[in-house]
């Protein structure tokens, strides 16, 4: 076991450990959205799980604890970075909560809280995507304004199925998840999986109603 | 849905059987078919995708990715904005806009008639000339709304001209 100091708390942890798999296994919270347990690669996408280590900023799934270290999560530096990241998914996102069926259950509502930032940030534009809802998927709607790319899903599609059925397409504010070429067929397994689904941490993937047929 | 004849899956068949069934032969392979059909069809992207083993969904995100493919067929009047930076200062994006009003499409996609297609280009060369835009071969400089009607406009009534014609030599010779 290795001990490491986490904003002047002492905690153990295997070595080998994810840095932010510790310190939410102990309690301490570090906002992210784009963070799988257990994958070899992290996407460190979503810009959020940063911390302080002697005085340097780093994403924090990106880092392995292999001996003691000292951890800061609520430095200036590190508040400032996930504000600036936070607001920026947001000027991207479709702020409709009372009609998203995540909402009260949805990873940036509840960031945005932790982090003070407003859901509307002012000083950004407002950039939304055409058009709002892609049925592409035999049975899943996929509300590109919701998403927040933070390709938990594609991940996880990707280590099941082994040949994904769902992928990132097109590029940068354009960016969105497609299903293309997806049909019954060629999924046989969508029906029962539903990774992606319980995945999402916001409501950008929803079963279509009626769900069967 | 564009319909695809046997000869041009035969085509298709022929580029993506030069390359070796690896994915590092994806790009190529989708240059090589965008050279020969100047577009990637449904078609093209699923029998790359069993050539190389992996989901068509696969083969559209990486060609989605790069702005050199396409996946509808050129119109016979293709339309080119240019969005470089002087296009861009100068309103560039205002002529996109309008042209994509007029002919009710979005850029990268062909008018049903086939006759109108549009692209963004960054850069035609001509900057002091912006904002521009390409019809076929053509540059037209300090482009303006009123202009992007009396293009279009210009190429309709040139066709309504031609159709006349051709009807009027028609009747002669019967």
């Amino acid at each position: 076991m290795t001990k490491l100091l986490v904003d002047n708390k002492e905690i153990e942890i295997e070595p080998g450990t994810v840095l932010l798999e510790a310190c939410l296994r102990n309690h301490i919270y570090i906002p992210n959205l784009c963070y799988l347990p257990g994958m070899p690669h992290p996407d460190a996408s979503c810009r959020l799980c940063f911390v302080e280590i002697d005085g340097k900023v780093v994403p924090s799934c990106t880092v392995k604890v292999n001996g003691p270290m000292r951890v800061k999560t609520d430095t200036p530096a590190v508040r400032k970075l996930q504000q600036s990241a936070l607001r920026l998914l947001l000027s991207v996102h479709e702020v409709d909560c009372a009609n998203c069926p995540a909402n009260k259950q949805c990873a940036l509502q509840e960031i945005a809280r932790f982090l003070r930032v407003g859901l509307k940030p002012k000083g950004l534009d407002r950039l939304l995507k055409e058009p709002s809802i892609v049925s592409d998927h035999p049975f899943i709607d996929f509300y590109p304004n919701r998403c927040v790319l933070c390709g938990r899903c594609v991940r996880l599609c990707r280590t099941k199925e082994g040949r994904p059925q769902m992928n990132f397409s097109a590029r940068g504010f354009n960016t969105v998840i497609s299903f293309y070429g997806a049909n019954r067929e060629s999924m046989p397994t969508c029906e029962e999986c539903r990774s992606c689904l319980k995945a999402c941490p916001v409501g950008a993937l929803v079963l279509r109603e009626p769900a069967r047929e | 849905m564009h319909e695809i004849s046997a000869e041009e899956q035969q085509q298709i068949a022929v580029c993506i059987g030069a390359f070796a069934p690896k994915r590092g032969s994806l790009v190529p392979i989708l240059q090589r078919i965008q050279d020969e059909f100047a577009y990637l069809s449904g078609e093209a992207m699923r029998k790359v995708a069993a050539h190389l083993g992996i989901t068509p969904g696969e083969v559209y995100s990486v060609a989605t990715f790069y702005n050199q493919f396409r996946f509808h067929p050129p119109g016979k009047h293709a339309i080119k904005v240019c969005l470089g930076t002087a296009c861009h200062v100068r309103g560039g994006e205002v002529i996109l806009e309008n042209f994509q009003r007029k002919l009710g499409i979005r850029e990268g996609q062909t008018t049903e008639d086939k006759e109108f297609s549009i692209d963004r280009v960054a850069c035609v060369g001509c900057c002091a000339l912006a904002p521009v835009a390409l019809l076929g071969d053509k540059v037209y400089g300090h482009m303006a709304p009123s202009k992007v009607e009396g293009l279009i406009l210009g190429i309709h009534l040139e066709k309504e001209r031609q159709e006349r014609e051709k009807a009027k030599h028609e009747s002669n010779n019967s």
